[in-house]
């Protein structure tokens, strides 16, 4: 569905990504994991179309290259951004709506609103509230729910668990994997490692800006190198 | 979901025609025609500074340069009327379009900045026009052009010394405006147009076009501004560069939806109902030193909204309709 091929971006002439090559199968989950300053968010952003690069971006067969970020997001590319990004001045309605936006004429525009509401009923509590009076899990499940009503079929998500209890992380991460059974292929950016890898499919190991290590899900948790690779000594 | 949203949005137009039906009868009774020149120049501004909220307000894109759309306006309204004898009535809807079109020339190059340099780049060019327009003979240069007095009618938009169907003229001006900004509320574009306010890179991740956003808020806000521009010019009968394009004139728009509350309904037209009268009293008690204390009032009451109610005089009103705050 998504492929990469040997991508490079970089910040004022620093390399942030160096030749990363990637693909993520119809229906997977894909996590890519590493240290902070990894690359990991410019990874997301250099497929939404945020980020200048060079390479190949391949999605279900179309070049992104060059294609600006809300094309990107028409074609069925959802992101979840790092700090979630939500409009805090807004009702959580109101960012559910806006999350709509892409999607042309009114006859399925909310469709997705129901799936938002079973996987994260404390939402539907809580419509009417502004974004910011919420706590950081509800945050990102808003964020989630806003990303999912612009009905992607791709879906990243830039370390869902950032600033969340644990006790929550968990209910995020069972409901990424709701996401793919739904069919939503899912791409996963973590820096929790036990987490991410215990509902990929398959990860990626990215440190400093190149892919250093990839395979199913399990040999990569069970591979002491990656720890080493991870914290980076 | 759409309960609690059209509730609010039904209020807020049942709200809006009873106060159309007061503005429509109170002014029957009053003789007084201080009063009633007040009254037009507060119904003008609110009109011109909702223009000016649809895209500084809702979209963010703070503009101290509507000055040249408003002059253009104004010019474009009353040459086609001088030297083309097109009536003003059909005129200004001409204004109102080159309006539009203005912003849009201005917003090609200048969007491509952002936040505070996209604000001292409409200042610069609304300088450039300013300026234009002084040193343009066939525009009647810095001697300005007086529009003709014809019989009164409504084609001519022109009533002797009769003031009240002016105010209505106005005060239709004033609804459009508002009507404008509810319905862009609660329209895909303007959420699309307050998520690039709030969060540009989360807009664009929501599939919002951002350039294409600001255009055409600026098109529209720009068009009514030109409108204003044109009745503003028929109103006072005489044009030139310093009475319609002054720099001075940009502040005085985006004044009241400042003070009153920037990215609200209410804000343009409360921020009117209140800067207009001080600004006419002031300069009517104070004859021509007026102009200076004009200046120091703004700031002063700027300076006092900013440290007392940073979102305007409007959220004094507002009910704690989104829950905890």
């Amino acid at each position: 569905m998504l492929r990469l091929e040997s991508l490079s971006a970089s910040y004022r002439g620093l390399k942030a990504l160096q030749g990363v090559s990637l693909e993520v199968g119809k229906g997977e989950i894909v996590a890519v994991v590493g240290a902070n300053g990894a690359g990991k968010s410019t990874l997301l952003k250099s497929i939404a179309g945020q980020v200048a690069i060079e390479g190949t971006i391949m999605f279900d067969g179309q070049s992104l290259h060059r294609m600006p970020a809300h094309e990107i997001t028409r074609l069925g590319v959802g992101l979840v951004p790092e700090g979630r990004r939500l409009f805090p001045r807004l009702s959580v309605e109101d960012n559910l709506r806006l999350g709509a936006y892409a999607k042309r004429g009114t006859a399925d525009r909310f469709k997705p609103l129901e799936l938002v509401f079973s996987l994260f009923p404390r939402l539907q509590e809580r419509l009417s509230q502004r974004a910011e009076t919420l706590s950081g899990g509800e945050q990102q499940m808003l964020a989630i729910g806003r990303a999912l009503m612009t009905q992607p079929r791709l879906l990243m998500l830039d370390e869902p668990s950032q600033g969340i209890m644990p006790r929550l992380v968990d209910d995020i991460l069972a409901a990424v994997q709701k996401i793919r059974d739904l069919g939503v292929t899912v791409l996963l950016v973590e820096q929790r490692l036990a987490e991410a890898l215990e509902i990929a499919d398959r990860a990626y190991v990215l440190q400093t800006g190149r892919i250093v290590m990839s395979g199913p899900a399990r040999e990569i948790a069970a591979d002491d190198a990656v720890r080493r690779a991870y914290l980076g000594i | 979901m759409d309960n609690f949203i059209t509730r609010r949005r039904r209020h807020e137009l049942m709200v809006a025609g009873g106060l159309l039906v007061v503005a429509i009868v109170v002014p029957l009774f009053i003789r007084d025609v201080t009063a009633l020149n007040v009254i037009i120049l507060s119904l003008l501004f609110a009109g011109l500074s909702q223009a000016w909220n649809i895209l500084g307000g809702y979209c963010g894109q703070i503009s101290l340069g509507h000055a040249l759309y408003f002059g253009m306006g104004s010019y474009v309204s009353t040459l086609l009327y001088v030297h083309g004898a097109i009536p003003p009535s059909i005129g200004m809807f001409a204004g109102a379009a080159v309006g539009g079109l203005a912003a849009l020339l201005v917003g090609w190059p200048c969007f491509r900045l952002s936040g505070h340099y996209y604000a001292i780049a409409t200042v610069v060019v609304g300088e450039i026009g300013y300026l234009l327009f002084l040193n343009w003979d066939y525009v009647g240069g810095a001697t300005g052009v007086y529009i003709p007095i014809a019989k009164p009618s409504l084609l001519n938009l022109q009533f002797g010394k009769d003031k009240l169907p002016y105010l209505y003229v106005v005060l239709a001006f004033c609804a459009a405006t508002w009507l404008a900004a509810w319905l862009i509320e609660g329209s895909r574009w303007g959420y699309a147009w307050r998520a690039v306010k709030d969060d540009m890179v989360a807009a664009r991740s929501l599939g919002v076009n951002i350039f294409s956003s600001k255009m055409a808020a600026a098109a529209i806000s720009g068009a009514f501004t030109g409108l204003g521009g044109a009745i503003y010019g028929l109103y006072v009968g005489y044009i030139d560069p310093d009475s319609v394009m002054a720099g001075h004139f940009s502040i005085l728009i985006a004044l009241p939806a400042v003070l009153g509350g920037v990215g609200t309904l209410w804000g343009p037209i409360l921020g009117a109902a209140l800067l207009i009268p001080m600004k006419e009293l002031s300069s009517s008690y104070l004859g021509g030193s007026g102009r200076g204390v004009d200046l120091m009032l703004y700031g002063a009451m700027i300076v006092v909204v900013a440290l007392a109610q940073p979102q305007g005089v409007v959220s004094l009103f507002r009910r704690r309709a989104h829950g905890p705050a």
